[in-house]
């Protein structure tokens, strides 16, 4: 055999299986499985702090399912296989599927078949009106059923009709509308981004210049953090509201924004910002996502120079916005780097909206700040931060106090107003607390895109659901003598049961039991299939 | 808006006098199983539609109406049944009064909400069988069994006192997006039910299947309940993922809530053809339902309380 025919059967093969009800299945299948570990692992792209806590938890497990790439399952080649799969064999399947379609539109319902009594729906009846009657009223019961009449010999005339030909096209719409949410869904992924940022709530601006300008950004793989559309927005203030036993009523932050054709000439524009209610600009979105505190603190050194610092402390206990943080401070004036190096102070503790003392011990009774307080270490030394490790600034480095090179110097709890001196008489003044907001921008051009093909997904499913397809063929016969004999067979087409009583209606209809005349009507409806 | 204790109060005596009184017809349900003599027919009856997909009307043996003691016990547990729902809809709408919007930002208001879908459902099945009802009538119990098993657990570990709502569940989507997701999951617990019994019918001959409602019926009812959640659960998933592009800042993340959701609309995908496919209609897809089921309730359960994400619900 020719090696050609060879390939194309093989081809032609693997296509149809590919493309086969079964393989749909399958993959379907293996859709569901393989998203289940990315719902039940942590995940990288969710949190990646607890996939390393997994991680330390796990020693031997946790590097396997690592290479196995079960921390971003999403992200993973064999995820992608099996989503690329089942889009081929959709492809495979609609589109012959729909040129089928289109040609079934074209031609008559089927010719009827020439026992009728096999069907699982039947009916005979004699009827003393003319077989043109007869079929001239089928044709009127049958008003929005497709038509086709014929003719056997022996001057039988038959009638072939069907209807619910939406089924098949809300299929095809919810299978093509699928399709089409997918792709969209991986464009949006692809010249998307996410950022978040936190901005002081006391008058501080946050512009969209760049991914630079985030915390955390968060860019699609087209995305290169340069060219974003440029808005700018203020927060002014933020207002939470409370239940008095601490759970959180409602989040308002008070912004002023600059949408890019705002910035020339300098206008802001008024927004309440709230949970559930983002601010709109073009396609990119602001949302409000948390908030917390930012205690502001002023160190005068020895030599009479003032440094003030106002730095976010995170929440450490959401339910009561007890924070934990860390503020630092060069020594100023000094140059020489080994001088500066032993001079750097850090401000590191607890801070509690509403101070609760177990002892001397802070923790927080209430969310809002009714009666705020820290409770802070200060270190002085080296901080580290020329030693080419990331820095946070939300703590120190241990390593540096592990290593002696910074020292703690005092501790102690302060409420507003208050300070503290050092042995070597610096004072550290804790001065007020300033809230802050944290904010994402989400931008993601497809996402009504998306819309779109899900509510055509919604709508072709309702059809492909409710709508039954099913045949109806009618059989008149001229009687012996005079009269006719009228025969009735029905088959639904599709799994939907519940053909049976719209069969008998018709069947009522169009039988009518004549003049007492044996035979009686008959129906017989066999349910079930 | 404050909360009311006294309504409150009364909310939760109905929905212990619900349970007491779904729990009495299941009793009664139990009683009728078994008081209701084996019919000699059925197990052929069951080969015949085992085998080629096709049925065999055989007639039901108790299609004459013999009102005897199983007929009167069934009637009095399905009257019951209907009673129980409605004090069972009383609970849930003093508890919205209560609180002053929909009862279902917490555990225990969820799972209440969706044993009174899951019951409603089933009278409304029974409803449209209309001469069928006798055989489908002894599903009864099997339904009322885990409805009476998740609302025991909802009164007592998941139970929650009336709160209002965190800032980030305080949307008018919560009424859209929640109530689809509820009347889709107490659709498919009927579903699930049946399919489940389908398969434990499944061996042909076995004693247990004898009393059953025969395989067809209870292919079709696991069939036709599916269809009309599956549109439902879809609609859940996209207003939820509207919601999550107002509240979370992208319509979808890979929340293992939502991840799970997709899961379980799969296997009902895979369910839907399964049932199109040739070798698979019957026990497979039956499996396929029941497979899907059990992801739901995780997905409720397990996911909500053991996987943290964003899902999180206040009171649990
Ligand atoms: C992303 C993957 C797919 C999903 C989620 C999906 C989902 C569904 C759903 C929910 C239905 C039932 C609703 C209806 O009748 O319209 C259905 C029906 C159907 N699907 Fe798919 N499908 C997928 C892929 C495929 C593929 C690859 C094929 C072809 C091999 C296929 C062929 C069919 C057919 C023939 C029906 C009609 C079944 C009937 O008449 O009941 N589907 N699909």
């Amino acid at each position: 055999m020719n090696r050609l025919t060879q390939l194309t059967a093989l081809a032609r093969n693997t296509w149809r299986g590919l493309t086969s009800m079964r393989t749909a299945l399958a993959l379907l299948f293996l859709l569901a499985l393989g998203a289940l570990p990315g719902a039940l692992l942590p995940q990288y792209s969710l949190n990646a702090q607890r996939v390393r806590t997994y991680q330390a938890q796990h020693p031997t497990l946790a590097p396997v399912l690592d290479r196995l790439g079960f921390f971003e399952v999403f992200a993973s080649p064999w995820f992608a296989a099996i989503y690329l799969l089942l889009f081929v064999s959709l492809v495979g399947c609609v589109v012959p599927r729909s040129i089928d379609y289109a040609r079934q539109l074209r031609r008559p319902p089927v010719a009827t078949p020439r026992n009728l009594g096999r069907l699982p729906h039947h009916a005979v009846s004699e009827s003393a009106s003319t077989p043109a009657e007869v079929i001239a009223t089928a044709r009127r019961r049958l008003r929005g059923w497709r038509i086709a009449e014929g003719e056997e010999h022996g001057s039988v005339r038959t009638l072939s009709a069907e209807r619910g030909y939406l089924r098949e096209a809300g299929n095809l719409v919810f299978h093509v509308a699928l399709l089409g949410l997918l792709v969209s869904f991986a464009i949006g992924k692809l010249v998307g981004y996410e950022g978040q940022v936190i901005v002081l709530a006391n008058g501080s601006q946050f512009c969209n210049s760049g991914s630079l300008a985030y915390d955390s950004f968060r860019p699609g793989r087209s995305v290169d953090g340069t060219a974003l559309t440029p808005f700018c927005v203020q927060v002014n203030g933020f207002t939470p509201t409370y239940q008095p036993t601490g759970a959180p009523q409602d989040y308002r932050a008070a912004i002023t924004y600059q949408a890019p054709g705002d910035i020339a000439p300098g206008t802001w524009h008024p927004y309440l910002l709230k949970v559930n209610d983002p601010l709109r600009i073009g396609g990119t979105r602001v949302y409000l996502l948390g908030h917390g505190y930012a205690p502001q603190f002023t160190v005068t050194f020895p030599d009479g120079q003032q440094r003030s610092a106002v730095v976010q402390w995170p929440p450490v206990e959401l339910a009561t916005m007890l924070s934990e943080g860390t503020t630092k401070f060069d020594p100023p004036g000094v140059t020489d780097d080994a001088a500066r190096r032993t001079g750097q102070l850090a401000i590191t503790g607890l801070f509690a909206p509403t101070a609760a003392f177990r002892g001397s011990l802070l923790s927080s009774a209430f969310p809002d700040m009714l009666d705020p307080a820290v409770a802070i270490d200060v270190l002085k030394g080296d901080l580290g931060n020329n030693s080419g490790r990331g820095q946070s600034i939300f703590s120190i480095d241990q390593s540096m106090v592990d290593s002696g090179r910074l020292k703690q110097v005092a501790r102690q709890n302060l409420r507003p107003g208050q300070q503290l001196t050092l042995p070597d008489r610096t004072v550290v003044h804790f001065d007020g607390v300033t809230r802050f907001v944290s904010l994402q921008v989400s931008y993601d051009p497809t996402q009504l895109w998306v819309l779109g093909f899900a509510v055509l997904v919604l709508g072709g499913l309702g059809l492909s659901l409710t709508v039954k397809r099913r045949r109806l063929w009618v059989r008149v016969t001229p009687g012996e003598l005079a009269g006719t004999v009228v025969e009735l067979g029905g088959l639904a087409r599709t799994e939907a049961a519940g053909y049976g009583e719209e069969f008998e209606q018709i069947a009522a209809d169009l039988l009518p039991p004549g003049r007492a005349q044996p035979p009686v009507p008959t129906v017989l409806s066999k349910e079930g299939r | 808006m404050p909360i009311d204790p006294v309504v409150e109060y009364y909310s939760d005596l109905a929905y212990g006098t619900a349970l007491v009184l779904y729990l009495l017809a299941m009793v009664l349900h139990a009683v009728e199983y078994s008081v209701t003599p084996v019919p000699v027919t059925t197990a052929a009856g069951r080969v015949a539609a085992e085998g080629n997909g096709a049925v065999a009307t055989l007639a039901p043996p108790d299609s004459t109406p013999m009102r005897g003691t199983p007929e009167r016990v069934g009637r009095s547990a399905v009257a019951l049944t209907g009673l129980a729902v409605l004090v069972h809809a009383s609970s849930l709408a003093l508890r919205g009064a209560a609180i002053g919007r929909v009862p279902w930002a917490n555990m225990y208001e969820f799972t209440s909400a969706i044993c009174w879908v899951a019951v409603a459902c089933w009278l409304v099945a029974l409803y449209r069988q209309g001469s069928a009802a006798t055989s489908l009538r002894r599903l009864g119990g099997f339904v009322l069994l885990p409805v009476v098993v998740l609302m025991f657990l909802g009164g007592t570990v998941l139970y929650a006192r009336a709160a209002p709502l965190i800032p980030s569940l305080n949307s008018y989507w919560i009424t859209i997006h929640v109530s689809a997701a509820i009347t889709a999951t107490g659709i498919l617990l009927v579903s699930g039910v049946a399919s489940a019994l389908y398969l434990v019918g499944a061996p042909a001959g076995s004693r247990i299947a004898a009393r059953l409602p025969d395989s067809t019926t209870l292919d079709r009812v696991a069939y036709r309940t599916a269809v009309v959640a599956f549109p439902i659960w879809t609609f859940a998933i996209i207003a939820g993922a509207i919601w999550a592009e107002a509240a979370w800042g992208h319509y979808w993340g890979w929340d293992p809530k939502e991840t799970c959701a997709l899961v379980a609309w799969v296997v009902y995908a895979g369910y839907l053809h399964a049932r199109a496919t040739a070798g698979w209609r019957g026990s497979p897809a039956a499996w396929i339902n029941v497979v899907g089921f059990a992801v739901m309730l995780f997905n409720l359960f397990f996911v909500n309380i053991v996987v943290a994400g964003l899902h999180s619900y206040a009171g649990l």
